[in-house]
């Protein structure tokens, strides 16, 4: 599957979040990354097909049973934030 | 009217008939709006912006906006999962907008991502779909509107009657048997 890579300044962590280019919660996550200036990937889950798509869904149950999007994983899963959860992300990646 | 004009024509209509509001965040509601636009060309249905549609209309039917957990959500926690419908409360103090649980059962959003299989591997004889929940439905208390003799079945009574707009102090608990 591809990501798309965001580039930023910060790169102490790697970040990679799963989307839905659909959600609105989604686009404000990527805004306060892209606002932070860290370098991210990010997948949009709805825009895959077929295989894919569910792949992506069991990966993203790995680090959140829900299954909800967005989720941010941060250092291939050492930290995961489930949903647009503002304040903890700018602290764990400020 | 365009598309997203339509859809918020018709959400708008749906939360003032309800008590309920949209979106206080200018931008989130647009965003959702056109969510719900490109759901509506890529399924035929307006499915939940801020969940992921299988592309099958019968598993995703509990998730075409307004979804089938809205009113509880509201209930809760003053907003659906995806924060287009919200309480007056939250209307007033939108800062207090935010992540909130998913209701959708498990069982149900795995069977939606098992139509996609199935829908992949379609053989000539085709792959029996599990069904949607086997789990028993709790039993959920039913409210009638005293004005106007509207029923509906939910935790607590709504805001105001969908039908005759009386307040939520006119309704009374319903008993079946």
């Amino acid at each position: 599957m591809k990501c798309e890579i965001v580039p930023g300044k910060k790169k102490m962590h790697q970040v990679k979040i799963y989307t839905l280019s659909t959600c609105g919660w989604c686009k404000k996550t990527k805004e306060l990354l892209k606002a932070l200036d860290v370098e991210y990937e990010y997948i949009d889950v709805d825009k895959l097909t077929g295989n894919d798509i569910i792949e992506a869904n069991e990966e993203v149950k790995k680090y959140n049973p829900y299954g909800t999007y967005p989720t941010i994983v941060i250092d291939k899963g050492k930290q995961v934030i489930r949903g647009f959860n503002d304040k903890e992300i700018k602290e764990k990646l400020r | 009217m365009t598309e997203r004009q339509t859809i918020l024509t018709s959400m708008q209509k749906n939360a003032t008939e309800n008590g309920y509001f949209l979106c206080p965040d200018a931008q989130l509601l647009n965003d959702l709006i056109d969510g719900l636009a490109t759901n509506t060309n890529r399924h035929g249905y307006g499915s939940c912006p801020c969940r992921v549609s299988c592309g099958s209309k019968k598993y995703d039917v509990d998730i075409i906006c307004p979804c089938e957990y809205r009113d509880a959500d509201i209930d809760e926690f003053g907003m659906c999962y995806c924060g287009l419908f919200v309480s007056k409360q939250i209307k007033e103090n939108p800062s207090q907008m935010g992540p909130i649980p998913e209701r959708r059962p498990r069982e149900v959003q795995d069977a939606a991502f098992s139509a996609i299989e199935t829908k992949q591997h379609t053989s000539a004889k085709s792959k029996t779909i599990p069904v949607q929940s086997t789990t028993s439905v709790p039993a959920i208390p039913v409210w009638r509107c005293s004005v106007c003799g509207y029923l509906c079945a939910r935790e607590i009574p709504p805001p105001i009657c969908p039908i005759c707009k009386a307040k939520s102090e006119r309704f009374e608990q319903f008993a079946l048997s």
